[in-house]
Parts: structure tokens; sequence; C-alpha cells
């Protein structure tokens, strides 16, 4: 009982409590660079998902070999080799993906979320639970990628994979796909989530102390 | 595909700005640019870093081609920043270490700093020849030095200024850059 609420709680933990994007804010520059559309931002959503899982089970293999002086160098070899196969398998899938993504396929490798993963959390833990922990950081990953690359795509373009939404008469909002627009929903979305948290609070606080604490 | 090396490093300093229209190295941009102090010599080194890791990466990829060893290209890339970075720390700790210690953890994660690999990896998939990679990578590191001085700047005048405290923090960085970037917007087309 106890062991399978500890691995809900790994798996859990990427996705709400710990979420890459909106809670550690890490592993923005590809984040903002990719999310011009949905399936761009889902694309290399799976692409870390890919390297993430992959990295954190050999990592968390071979956390007692490794001696406490090169490991970081050794992280990094381990990542840039599984982000090579990435690289091959979605030019081999699809050209016109690989050319819409570019080289940020190849910047996963100095994607903060997975060096500061196998350094946080693979090279303490055996694989099983390490290989958890880090399915549930990339759907967590994915999840905001994907907020971002909609809302991009929806207020930019007026579509949403590719189809239209509101008919010939939108006029796009060209700002939201160009550069600057990457921060600015960023910057609104983490500021929905802090209003949110602090809604949360005021009313916990309100419904325990009979309304003392409002302030 | 013939630019000269000016246009290049106009280009990369104000129209394609690494940091406000690529988006490469936000993860320093929006750390270390707090305070001016530390937000200049913070460029400084990166762009040393990235002239170094340039430079070899030239050599590296001619030498990689030669053997047919493309798919070598990024682990021997990788490898070379963190050299280059581990030798702008010791020379650092030895000549300033009181900058040394309040550029702290962002010193070292110069290796994972996107900017650095970004250009060493632009630069081989544009196929610039030698004189046009220095002019890339000189462009890219005062780019991303303005960015950083630059934000530094309105940060330092934003701690005196009323702002409500939802928006503290990450948020109001992320308007601060969004608002730059809109205005570096105005150099599109600026050097061909």
């Amino acid at each position: 009982m106890n062991a399978t609420v500890d691995i809900w709680d790994e798996f859990t933990e990427g996705i709400w409590r710990q979420n890459p994007v909106f809670v550690m804010v890490l592993g923005l520059c590809p984040m903002l660079a990719v999310t011009v559309s949905a399936v761009n931002a889902l694309t290399m959503g799976l692409a870390t998902l890919f390297v993430l899982v992959c990295s954190s089970g050999l990592v968390s293999m071979m956390r007692k070999l490794v001696p406490k002086e090169v490991r970081i160098a050794t992280y990094i070899v381990i990542i840039a080799t599984f982000v090579t196969v990435v690289d091959y398998i979605i030019q081999a899938v699809s050209l016109a993906l690989y050319e819409a993504l570019g080289a940020f396929i190849q910047l996963i490798v100095v994607n903060c979320i997975i060096l500061g993963r196998a350094e946080a959390h693979a090279s303490k833990n055996p694989p099983i639970p390490a290989m958890i922990n880090a399915v549930g950081m990339s759907i967590g990953f994915v999840i905001g990628l994907f907020a971002l690359g909609s809302v991009r795509e929806i207020l930019g373009a007026g579509t949403l994979f590719g189809v239209s939404l509101f008919g010939s008469n939108f006029q796009p909002w060209v700002i939201m796909v160009l550069p600057p627009g990457g921060f600015f929903v960023l910057g609104g979305w983490l500021l929905f989530f802090s209003w949110w948290a602090r809604r949360k609070q005021r009313t916990q606080a309100g419904r325990t102390g009979e309304g003392t604490q409002h302030a | 595909m013939h630019e000269t090396a000016f246009q290049i490093f106009v280009n990369t300093l104000l129209a394609n700005n690494l940091v406000l229209a690529m988006f490469l190295g936000l993860c320093p941009f929006l750390g270390v640019s707090g305070r001016l102090e530390t937000a200049f010599p913070m460029g400084m080194a990166t762009t040393f870093v990235m002239l170094v890791a340039s430079l070899c990466a030239f050599g590296l990829n001619l030498l990689l081609s030669y053997f047919h060893l493309e798919f070598l290209r990024l682990i021997s890339y990788i490898v070379i920043i963190a050299s280059a970075v581990q030798l702008v720390e010791m020379v650092l700790k030895k000549y300033s270490p009181s900058l040394f210690r309040a550029l702290g953890i962002y010193l070292p994660l110069i290796t994972t700093n996107c900017a650095v690999l970004g250009i060493a990896l632009f630069q081989t998939a544009r196929e610039y020849d030698f004189i046009q990679s220095l002019a890339f990578s000189t462009g890219g590191g005062a780019g991303f030095t303005l960015a950083l001085v630059l934000m530094a700047s309105v940060r330092e005048r934003l701690q005196l200024s009323n702002v409500p405290d939802l928006v503290q923090g990450t948020a109001l960085s992320l308007m601060l850059a969004g608002i730059l970037s809109l205005s570096f917007m105005g150099f599109a087309g600026l050097g061909g």
C-alpha cells in the first residue's frame, strides 16, 4: 500500500506540485522558441520526454559506478547521446517538422530540466522510481508547452493544429507568434497561477479563521 | 548566402538578438539580471566562452566532416564548451575572487547556456567560414551582454517603484523581457 502511494507521489510530483514550466520555471529556451504552434510544442515535448526518461534510467543505473568528480560530465555525455538519437529519428520520420524545429532539437542537451533531474533525483534513486519521476516531469513539461503553444497559435494565427477556428473574418494578432508574444503569454500564465494560489490561500484562511485573517 | 562579416555582426547583435529574438540563454538572462555589477561581467564571461567555443567548434567540424563522423558533433561541442567554461572559472578564481563568488552557481552553468551551444550549432548549420564564424560569435556575445545589461538596468529601477505583490518575481521579469523584445523588433531588416 505504502509503496504504491510513493510511486504515485513520484509520478504526480512533476505534473503538478513541481511542474517544471509553471512552478520551477526551467527549460525556458526551447519552451519559448518552439511554441509557435501546438504541433511544434507537442513534438518538442515528446522528444524531451524520450530523452529525459532514457537518461534518467541510465544515470540511475550507473549511479554507483560514476565517481563524484566527473558526474556532471558523464551526465552530459549520456544526455547528448540520447539527443543525437532523437535528432536522427525526427529527421527520418518527418523532414518538415525537423526543419521547423531546427537546431532546437539538438539544444535539448542544454535543457536544464534534464540535467536538473539527473543531478537531483536520478543519481540518488533506483532506476524504476527515477524513470517514473522522469515520466511525470515530462508530462508536466508537455502540458506547459501545450498550454503555451495552443494559446499562441489561437491568438496569433486563429487556428489550432492548423484548423481554422474563427472563420475568415478573424484578424490574427500576429505579435503572439513573434518572439515578444512568447514572453507575454508565459508571463500571463505565471500571473494566473500566482493569482490562483493566492485565492486558494485566502479562501482556506477564511474558512478556518472565520474571516479573522482578512487583510 | 554571402553575407559580409559586418552584416552578420550587426544582425546577431540587434536584429536577431540571441536572447530577445531567438530565445537562447534565458536562464542566466532571468537569473543574473538582478544587479548591474554582476550582469556585465557575466555577459563578458559568456562572450569569451562563446568566442573560444565557436573557434574550436569550427576547427572540430572540419575534422569531423573529413572523417565522416558528423553524429559525434553534438557530444564533442559540449565537451569543448565545458572545458572553455572550466578555463574561465580558473582565471576568474585567481584574478577576481570577489566576482567569482558573486556569480556563484551561474558560472559553471554557462556550460548549459543554450546561447553558447546555439552559436556553435547555428554556425555549422549555416556553413559560415572562419571570418563569418568569428563575427557571428562576437556579435552573439555582444548581443547577450547588451540584453543582460539593459534588463539589469530596468530591474534596478523597478526595485524603487511600487509594484503589486502578485506580479513580483518571474512574471514581472517576463513581461519586461517581452517589452524589450518588442522594441528590439524595430531593428528588423537592419544588416540585410
